[in-house]
């Protein structure tokens, strides 16, 4: 558990408001930072509406975890702070994103740049079929740092903050498929922290992993609070309220309810957040 | 019975039948040819056969036996055969008896009826020529400058006749070297020059720099003629000196030859070889067979250029076919936007693998050769004209319409490679903020080379054994020269080439000697599938070492 979250004062944000004019209040730390803010953004694939009206703020340097059943959205709204929901066809979003005063989704800003400062790691490991060295190096290499010695302080930095150069540091030259599920997965920890990203987004990152990796990527994560926002999404309750300082519950595109974690966990405002937290659906 | 069905046990036998069946088609395949074209090489033993027919009079027949036949007697009577009335079945003999230039026919089939026991004496000796194929026959003496210098009794008489006989090969390569490097070089020569002046008379210059070029024109060729002739007096020499020798024979009907040293490629008496001096002459004639130069129409001596052309024409046809496969392939899955236009690209591509293959070389001919390679020769080639540059049949054309028809196969595999990467592959170039085309040329196209070589390997596979295409745009019987040589540019891409598929073709339909062509055609049917099997092995390897390298990636 997170001692910040339970220790600090709370202030207020009101949140969804479309509900019905319901305004539920969450509780944010009056020490923090606003990394990124969503106001009432609304995204369609074609004519289906997957998002609505969300509304949130991610504060910086913490770990904020999106909760809620399949197809609920979370991982869609996940996409919307690097822009991967580019490479789908026929997306509209609509409403404001904000991420340090500039909008996300200006179509005039450049999106290599926007995921050079918001780096993504999958639910499935995907190393590159190349070394384990060059994954970790692909980042700087495509902005054009080749130089021998920044590449191997880079790497062996990003392995170390990933907890993986230990056990990798002999075979960097060897292939990263012939790692670990585990391994394959804080190699690409490693190589999203290696462009030294501002925000770190994770999509179920464990969730294809056995109990061990998972309680190795549960440790990374807490690690890496310290120098990154953290957004995760995942399935697993136990995780978000493990690993996260903030949790938002969505359910069928809408945000449910936000706030601290052991707030929303021990004491949920709406009962469908409570409903889903003590599995009695969901 | 029902529960039999029920089982499942009728697929499992359908199925392994089937494959059963394939597997003895294939074998059948090899196996057939592999004996018959193998078996060419093998010394075989030379027959002496008495044969007395039914008037008394006595025939003796020398040669190797190819095969026999049991035939009725009806049908060798019709042949003109003598056959008692109380016989209906006769057996013949086909004897490759040589001796061409002297009894017109190298292979005649003769009845079992009046034949001796067949004798293999250890004195019939096998000339293979340079030209009328081989001669069997019995040595008497070897004579140099008409003089007797050794006789069949002599003790020494095989070690000199081997002698006389290694003298005259490098005799014959000698003048080979100076016939076809030497003076093909000084041709080549006088050729440019008499373009030079071909161009100055297209450009039509002042007269004094037109003065200048005719006079430089002038005296080089008076140097190259200087040249020409002291080859030539070289050549001379080696003439003369090749007929120093020469082999007295005596044939079956005590007829005496005289052959020259010169026309000898070797002499052996296989019946007194043993079992690994036979192994060694296979190895040799083997050998020979996979190195020399086809003599005699193509029936006799070896297939060089056409495996040459062929392995070139391969590689010349991968060069092209596989950046533009690959180029249009991507185009189509990553860039182009998935609609109408691409799918009815798609479907033309496929139909493209489904044209027969001649109409590619229908359109070959048309548009390459005449189209395209006419206006090449206005362009570049003006002087040369009217004799054509690239305005006729030649390797370039011929790989570049084998590159047409192999297209839709490394466009079709490539694009399914693509499409079998993981789009969390892609996402995770993306999300590092890679651009589209960053990740397309780092990671997506490695990623799929190994599928880039399957559609290699195939499109190999299937331009190597492509003949009919060929004979339009640049396959010839005979091809002076090989396409690949030491004269600039060293790759002649408008020369014609062999190739063997064309070969097979034409040895065994096209050449005038059915019997001797025969075996050859087994021969460099085999030598074919062999280098497909090579070329396909080298493709597979490379392509597995990839698949190593990106082994759980793609699966």
């Amino acid at each position: 558990m997170n001692s910040q979250a339970t220790n600090a004062t709370p202030i207020r944000v009101s949140l969804n408001q479309s509900r019905g004019g319901e305004e539920r209040e969450a509780l944010l730390m009056a020490n923090e930072t606003p990394k990124i803010q969503v106001n009432d953004l609304n995204l369609y694939y074609g004519k289906d509406q997957a998002l609505k009206n969300i509304t949130l703020t991610i504060p910086e340097k913490k770990v904020t975890a999106f909760i809620g059943p399949s197809g609920c959205g979370k991982s869609t709204l996940l996409r919307c702070f690097n822009r991967m929901n580019d490479l789908v066809d026929n997306v509209t979003i609509t409403g404001e994103m904000l991420m340090d005063g500039f909008e996300i989704n200006d179509p005039k800003i450049n999106v290599a740049e926007l995921r050079r400062q918001v780096g993504m790691v999958f639910q499935k490991p995907n190393p590159f079929p190349k070394t384990i060295y060059e994954n970790v190096a692909y980042g700087l290499r495509l902005q054009g740092i080749n130089d021998r010695q920044t590449l191997d302080k880079v790497v062996e930095k990003s392995l170390k903050g990933a907890a993986l150069w230990d056990e990798v540091k002999d075979r960097l030259n060897e292939s990263a498929m012939g790692m670990s599920g585990g391994q394959q997965q804080r190699l690409v920890i490693a190589r999203a922290i290696a462009i030294e990203p501002e925000v770190i987004l994770l999509d179920e990152p464990a969730s294809a992993l056995d109990p061990i990796s998972t309680l190795k990527i549960e440790e990374l994560i807490n690690e890496l609070k310290d120098q990154y926002t953290i957004v995760i999404v995942t399935h697993n309750m136990q995780q978000a309220a493990r690993v996260s300082d903030y949790t938002a519950f969505m359910y069928m595109g809408e945000m449910i309810e936000f706030g601290a974690t052991d707030q929303l966990f021990t004491n949920p405002t709406v009962k469908q957040t409570e409903d889903y937290i003590t599995g009695r659906y969901g | 019975m029902k529960t039999w069905f029920k089982s499942g046990a009728p697929w499992i036998w359908l199925n392994g039948g089937a494959v059963a069946i394939c597997m003895i088609m294939v074998v059948g395949l090899i196996g057939l040819i592999a004996v018959r074209g193998f078996g060419h090489f093998w010394p075989a033993d030379v027959a002496e056969i008495e044969i007395n027919d039914h008037t008394g009079k006595q025939t003796v027949v020398l040669g190797e036996v190819v095969r026999s036949q049991t035939i009725p007697s009806a049908v060798a009577r019709d042949a003109g055969n003598y056959v008692p009335d109380d016989i209906e079945l006769v057996t013949r003999y086909l004897i490759k008896q040589g001796n061409r230039d002297q009894t017109g026919r190298d292979f005649v089939w003769y009845l079992e009826l009046g034949m001796e026991d067949f004798r293999y004496p250890d004195t019939a000796y096998v000339v293979e020529r340079r030209e009328w194929g081989n001669f069997y026959g019995y040595p008497l003496a070897l004579q140099r400058e008409g003089e007797v210098i050794a006789t069949a009794a002599d003790a020494n008489f095989w070690p000199m006749i081997q002698e006389s006989v290694d003298r005259s090969l490098k005799l014959h390569r000698d003048i080979q070297r100076i016939e076809k490097g030497e003076i093909g070089r000084i041709s080549t020569r006088l050729n440019e020059l008499r373009l030079d002046l071909r161009r100055l008379d297209l450009r039509d210059p002042p007269a004094d720099v037109r003065a200048a070029e005719e006079a430089r024109v002038a005296e080089a060729r008076a140097q190259l003629e200087i040249d020409y002739q002291v080859l030539r007096k070289d050549l001379d020499v080696l003439y003369q000196s090749t007929k120093r020798d020469t082999l007295q024979m005596r044939m079956s009907d005590n007829k005496e030859v005289a052959i020259s040293l010169a026309d000898i490629v070797r002499v052996t008496a296989p019946n007194t070889m043993s079992v690994p001096t036979k192994m060694g002459q296979y190895v040799e004639r083997l050998w020979e067979f996979l190195s020399e130069q086809p003599r005699e129409a193509n029936t006799e001596g070896g297939i060089f250029p056409a495996i040459f052309g062929t392995v070139t024409m391969v590689f010349v046809m991968s060069i092209m076919v596989t950046p533009f496969g690959i180029l249009a392939a991507i185009y189509l899955r990553e860039y182009a936007k998935q609609g109408l236009m691409t799918r009815i690209i798609r479907i033309s591509v496929y139909n493209l693998a489904g044209v027969p293959s001649i109409v590619y070389g229908v359109f070959g001919l048309g548009f390459f050769v005449y189209f395209l390679g006419g206006n090449l020769d206005r362009l570049f080639y003006e002087a040369a004209l009217p004799t054509p540059t690239f305005g006729t049949p030649g390797l370039f054309w011929a790989s570049l319409t084998l590159a047409l028809l192999t297209l839709p196969i490394v466009i079709v595999s490539t694009e399914e490679g693509l499409a079998r990467i993981p789009s969390t592959i892609r996402q995770g170039s993306l999300a590092l903020g890679a651009t589209k085309a960053e990740t397309l040329w780092k990671v997506i196209v490695p990623l799929a080379t190994p599928a880039m070589m399957t559609g290699l390997i195939l499109a190999i596979a299937r331009a190597a054994g492509e003949v009919a295409p060929l004979m339009l745009v640049g396959v010839v019987k005979l091809a002076p020269t090989l396409p690949v040589d030491a004269t600039f540019p060293f790759i002649h891409l408008e020369r014609k080439i062999m190739h063997l598929g064309f070969h097979i073709y034409d040895v065994g339909f096209q050449s005038p000697n059915v019997e001797a062509a025969r075996p050859l055609v087994y021969a460099t049917a085999l030598i074919l599938v062999i280098l497909i099997v090579v070329l396909n092995l080298t493709a597979i390897s490379i392509r597995n070492r990839l698949r190593e390298r990106y082994r759980s990636a793609s699966d």
